[in-house]
């Protein structure tokens, strides 16, 4: 069954933008503005066949434009769009070999699941006993069999997300629109399909385009991760270096919590005086081993997460979280306290903004 | 906190006699929904439904031809007569004529209601019901006189079409034979006309409310998965507007079914079936017939309303 459905089967290796011969997704200085509102700006970017990318950011960030331009329900006021190597200004949504899963799923309540599901084949005058036998396999893929005669008003939330996933990949598109699937399933659900799209994205081998607010999910399911912010990208690249090295506040603070350091907090832990980025989970409480950098301070609050410990330090003023295993003591409130961290954790940014 | 729960259950404003009725019906909400539907229950079940049994009843008499009296024995004899040759014409004539009347009115009144629904915004969107309602404040016969004027041989219409050098075409339509007429206004067309227009109101409204509950991203989703904008409207935006046309049909059919002042004014002189109503119940005195023409509109919008059920008209309410 997933057979029938790759594009390019057994070809699940991933080409990095600068190896692949077109990308799956490319935007050139892509602009998309609303009156005097710049809902995009300038954005370049360029998302690799076979890639699961996502677009990260706060709600007005422009992330979800960027996927309507892509799906072809908005039209770029400035710059160039190309699908696998095709210019897509101008060309309306339905001649684009692009599917979208919608936020809430846009299932049509007047037909069953099997007919929805169905839809695509329909308009395009597959014949019925064809798309019927496509259906019943998308809906087999998705873990939906028999629920065909069902309508999507009878299904739970969870049930209805996969229904819009079969539907979009019975087309079988070249690059998968995905608009915060999961944004309204609970914590579990949620975490089941995060793994589920991430291996059906693997055995697919289709590009993944995915937009979310929630960065948990952006770090754990993407090879790459767009930040957006003001309609623009605040940083392209892959989880770990997101994560790690923030290059600007804004992608320190929304990816995970950071301690952004002013600097001159920076300078005298003899560094150059810029801003800098420490997460919470980098330092540990109590002196360390030797070579690393150690700050006096107080605690200031503590709450207990489950996993860790939240302990808020103040050093000389300067605020800072750090996230304790939750083996380890806790000191208590007004108590003195060290922190020691790895140089290496001190990451500096580019820009103040 | 416990200074709070005091003052609360101590509340002396709320121990009055309308805090005790209200805090009752708070307790007992079908007691309230009984109060506030029993009223317009009973008069819709004995008013409404009682007259209409009687009118049923009635039927079911004859007329005396001799003596004009009315015999009151079950009798099948005034349905009979409904069906005879003159009777029967009178109905096929009103059928037809709110048929055309209503499949014209949703054909018009699609593309405003979509208009509406889909991109009238703050001023438009007030605009848009000004226009719709306006000619609703104004009295009907007004409309109906005024049309009159519009569509006679030396009115407004018949300059205007001059004046374009189009009488021909006039011309040519008037002579066809049942729809044409020596004028417009005493004409079959004339009268159809002055229908779709007085009733437009009813049929956009429901339309419109209908499109305005269509979601955008399921039009989005079709366009996505490669529907054509006919596509998209035949698969997906008419199967959830029908309710509304369904809402919008029941209203213009049934009004020009029932309706006896426009052909009278405007038209040939052959009777609709309200006018038949009219005149059987006034001046011929016989009741049981107008009233066995009068089952004829609910026999046939029972039959529409059964047949656009089973087409699954409702399926997507």
């Amino acid at each position: 069954m997933l057979k029938t459905l790759s594009p390019h089967e057994g070809e699940i290796t991933r080409a990095t933008p600068e190896q692949a011969m077109t990308a799956a997704v490319l935007f050139e200085n892509v602009s998309r503005h609303f009156g005097a509102v710049r809902a995009v700006d300038a954005v370049d970017l360029a998302v690799a066949e076979g890639e699961f990318f996502a677009m990260l950011g706060p709600s007005g960030s422009g992330k979800t434009t960027c996927l309507r331009l892509m799906a072809g329900f908005e039209q770029p006021t400035g710059g160039h769009i190309e699908i696998f190597g095709i210019t897509a200004e101008g060309v309306p949504p339905y001649r684009r070999s692009v599917n979208t899963v919608f936020q809430d799923y846009a299932l049509f309540p007047h037909l069953n699941i099997l007919d929805n599901v169905a839809y695509g084949l329909m308009v395009k005058g597959v014949a019925r006993e064809d798309r019927r036998r496509a259906a019943e396999d998308a809906l087999a893929m998705v873990k939906l069999q028999g629920y065909g005669p069902r309508r999507p008003g009878q299904l739970s939330g969870g049930q209805r997300q996969r229904v819009a996933l079969a539907r979009a990949l019975v087309n079988k598109p070249k690059v998968l629109l995905l608009d915060e699937p999961l944004g309204a399933l609970d914590l579990k659900l949620r975490e089941q399909m995060q793994e589920e799209l991430k291996s059906l994205q693997k055995s697919l081998g289709i590009t993944f385009v995915f937009v979310t607010h929630d960065q948990g999910e952006a770090l754990s399911m993407a090879d790459r991760i767009a930040v957006f912010n003001d309609g623009r990208i605040q940083q392209l690249g892959t989880p770990e270096e997101v994560y790690k090295q923030p290059r600007t506040r804004f992608v320190a603070d929304f990816v995970g919590s950071s301690n952004i350091l002013p600097p001159e907090f920076v300078a005298r832990l003899g560094a150059a005086p810029q801003f800098a980025s420490l997460r919470p989970e980098a330092i540990a409480l109590g002196h360390g081993d030797s070579g690393k950098l150690v700050l006096d301070g107080t605690v200031l609050s503590r709450s207990f997460l489950g996993a860790a410990n939240r302990v808020l330090v103040s050093v000389d003023g300067t605020r800072i979280n750090v996230m304790s295993p939750a083996v380890a003591p806790v000191p208590a409130e007004g108590d003195p306290v060290k922190l020691s961290f790895d140089r290496a954790d001190l990451h500096l940014m580019e820009t103040a903004s | 906190m416990s200074a709070i729960a005091h003052h609360h259950a101590g509340d002396a404003s709320r121990g009055s006699v309308a805090g005790r009725i209200s805090d009752f019906l708070w307790r007992h909400p079908h007691v309230l929904l009984a109060i506030l539907l029993g009223p317009p229950l009973l008069w819709l079940g004995i008013v409404y439904l009682g007259s209409l049994f009687a009118l049923l009843l009635q039927s079911f008499f004859s007329i005396d031809d001799y003596s004009g009296l009315i015999n009151y024995e079950f009798t099948l004899a005034t349905y009979r007569q409904l069906l005879n040759d003159a009777n029967f014409d009178i109905i096929v004539r009103t059928v037809v004529m709110a048929a055309s009347v209503t499949l014209f009115s949703a054909v018009i009144a699609f593309p405003i209601a979509y208009y509406a629904a889909r991109y009238a915004r703050g001023k438009w969107k007030a605009i848009f019901y000004l226009g719709v309602m306006l000619p609703l404040w104004s009295s009907y016969l007004v409309k109906i006189y005024a049309w009159k004027l519009i569509l006679a041989k030396e009115g407004i219409l018949t300059w205007i079409v001059t004046k374009l050098n189009l009488l021909w075409l006039l011309d040519a339509w008037l002579s066809i034979p049942v729809i044409g007429g020596n004028s417009l206004s005493v004409s079959y067309t004339g009268t159809f006309i002055v229908f779709v227009y007085v009733w437009m109101p009813f049929m956009i409204l429901p339309i419109q409310a209908a499109l305005e509950r269509v979601p955008t991203n399921l039009i989005e989703a079709s366009s996505d998965l490669g529907g054509t904008p006919q596509q998209t409207f035949r698969h997906v935006l008419f199967p959830l507007a029908l309710p509304g046309i369904v809402a919008g049909s029941i209203f213009t059919f049934s009004l020009t079914l029932g309706d006896y002042i426009i052909p009278q004014i405007i038209g040939s002189s052959r009777l609709f079936i309200g006018q038949a109503v009219y005149a059987q119940q006034g001046t011929a005195g016989n009741i049981p017939l107008a009233a066995a023409f009068t089952v004829v509109p609910i026999v046939i919008m029972g039959l529409y309303l059964w047949m656009a059920r089973r087409m699954g008209a409702f399926d997507a309410l």
